[in-house]
């Protein structure tokens, strides 16, 4: 049995709110209602302009693969079972990069290459647990 | 504009042992470094008045004084990661300008090898949650593709190729191979193929994390060392020549939505330092760079002004880093963190062998090396991640 991946931990009040909306796939994130700046990591304030007004939205989930990387073997308990599998930073449409992982592939290190476009591919870690936004080719 | 001779280092000495085995702790390594260092200098225990340490080993900035028995009237256990200790000697000199300190010492000791830390493998570890944990430990991100994401958007954005990063690494070990010490780390490690190494050597050695290669990957070793760095009154009565600090910066960066990953800190703290120093980029003889990867140097000599962003490729290619290339600067001629010693930070061995070379000491050494920079990168390239820039003169 694979072991289940490490969660996020709360209580944790910068990113609660996050991922709490990922148990309805829904993949969020924060704007400065002084500054129309993106914020993303959440937190309570808005690291352009300092200010604690922010508005939280919802993203369409879909982007570009910024880059990657093919982690070949991992030994972590709970990656060891996937094999070759592609980290990657994903620049969503709306203007927000996370960190996530390209699903989806038989061949990571041929069939990922930057500048592709992905849509959000939810996986859900069970029951009471979030879901994490990973990413398909489109 | 004079350059500034307010300190200088004036005692050195790396710990020999790269494997040191379960008798040997991460502070005995520093007692051991600091007083080999202090007789480097001709200064005695109790002359120290500045400690520096990043409080690795074993009870914290607190326990370095109390287990070296001294009484420090200036500490700093500034920790960025692998870069610590060129914020160390920054700040050491910057006291020591100051008048706050005459003498501080610097000390690292390490047992990542025979701890068995999975440095760069492990993946997500345990311990309290925080805004960074929670976003990235589901992933499954490995230090190393951390880095090998860098080296991506650099191949991706730039065009730069594998052969071209590579040549970072066969200039390493050409260096270390001249360097007993180096070779038998290497030894002591089991590296397999102990000799000078080609281009196929390194795209044929195994891939860790695309598209980094192993070959293009730090080693963990055990090990450590220590700096002296004293004010220009005790510097002009050291047993050596003085290696003057004469300028220096500091950065962190780490990921946004819109930062450019293939531009590290370095590209403000160097700016910073050469213009501290009065000295250019192109006038630099010897270049210590911190090289826990090859994305790592490829990244670090674009940033400080080497050349232009992005055509690092070129740049390395042809043999220029060699230490008898007819063109500057040399690159890491103790043979580097990929070919000598990497106990987890590298930081004080940058400092270690831009001394030797000044002061005309090293195993490869530059025809008249007059001016040195240390560039110290720790932490995660690429997110967050801290560069210090020390540059150094030849008395």
């Amino acid at each position: 049995m694979t072991t289940l991946r490490p969660q996020p931990q709360f209580p944790e009040p910068d990113t609660e709110a996050f991922w709490e909306a990922t148990k309805q796939h829904k993949l969020t994130y924060q704007t400065c209602d002084s500054c129309d700046s993106v914020i993303f990591y959440p937190r309570r304030h808005c690291p352009t302009c300092g200010s604690a007004d922010t508005s939280i939205k919802e993203s369409k989930g879909e982007g570009v693969i910024y880059t990657f990387s093919v982690i070949m073997q991992s030994r972590h308990p709970a990656f060891k079972d996937l094999g070759a599998f592609a980290v990657a930073y994903v620049d969503l449409d709306e203007g927000f990069r996370m960190m996530t992982n390209i699903v989806g592939v038989q061949d990571p290190v041929n069939d990922v290459r930057c500048g592709m476009r992905v849509a959000v591919d939810w996986q859900d870690q069970g029951d009471g647990h979030v879901s994490l936004p990973m990413f398909r080719l489109l | 504009m004079a350059q500034k001779r307010d300190a200088a280092i004036v005692g050195i000495y790396e710990y020999p042992l790269r494997v040191v085995g379960p008798g040997v702790s991460s502070l005995q390594i520093k007692a051991e470094s600091a007083a080999k260092a202090l007789e480097d200098a001709g200064l005695d225990w109790k002359d120290v008045d500045g400690i520096f340490d990043t409080a690795e080993g074993g009870g914290g900035g607190l326990g370095i004084a109390e287990y070296l028995g001294l009484n420090p009237t200036y500490i700093d256990t500034t920790a960025l990661g692998g870069s610590s200790f060129e914020f160390q000697a920054n700040h050491a000199a910057q006291a020591i300008a100051a008048g706050k300190c005459n003498v501080a010492l610097l000390s690292y000791g390490s047992t990542s090898h025979s701890d068995m830390n999975a440095i760069g493998t492990a993946g997500p570890g345990a311990g309290r949650p925080n805004i960074f944990t929670n976003m990235e430990n589901p992933w499954g991100l490995t230090l190393i593709s951390g880095y090998a994401m860098v080296k991506e958007r650099h191949k991706f954005q730039y065009g730069t190729t594998d052969e071209q990063f590579a040549a970072i690494s066969i200039a390493t070990r050409r260096h270390a191979m001249r360097n007993p010490e180096a070779v038998q780390a290497m030894h002591d490690l089991e590296f397999v193929d102990i000799r000078e190494i080609t281009t196929e050597d390194v795209l044929d050695s195994r891939v860790i994390a695309y598209p980094l290669h192993l070959l293009e990957c730090c080693m963990i070793s055990d090990g450590g060392g220590a700096v002296v760095i004293a004010s220009a009154d005790v510097a002009r009565n050291a047993k050596k020549k003085p290696v003057w600090i004469i300028g220096t910066g500091e950065a962190t960066k780490y990921r946004d939505n819109t930062a450019d990953i293939t531009v590290s800190a370095g590209a403000q703290s160097g700016p910073i330092a050469f213009g501290d120093a009065g000295v250019a980029p192109s006038e630099i003889d010897v270049l210590m760079a911190y090289d826990s990867f090859s994305i790592t140097v490829m990244t670090l000599i674009e940033d400080l002004g080497f050349c232009a962003k992005g055509e690092g490729g070129a740049f390395v290619e042809d043999g220029r880093l060699n230490f008898d290339s007819l063109l500057k600067p040399t690159l890491n001629t103790d043979g580097g963190g990929l070919s000598s010693n990497h106990p987890g930070m590298r930081g004080i061995f940058l400092l270690l062998e831009a001394t030797r070379q000044l002061r005309g000491e090293s195993t490869s050494q530059v025809v008249d090396a007059q001016l040195a920079c240390a560039v110290g990168n720790g932490g995660q390239l690429g997110a967050r991640h801290s560069t210090a820039v020390t540059v150094l003169a030849a008395d």
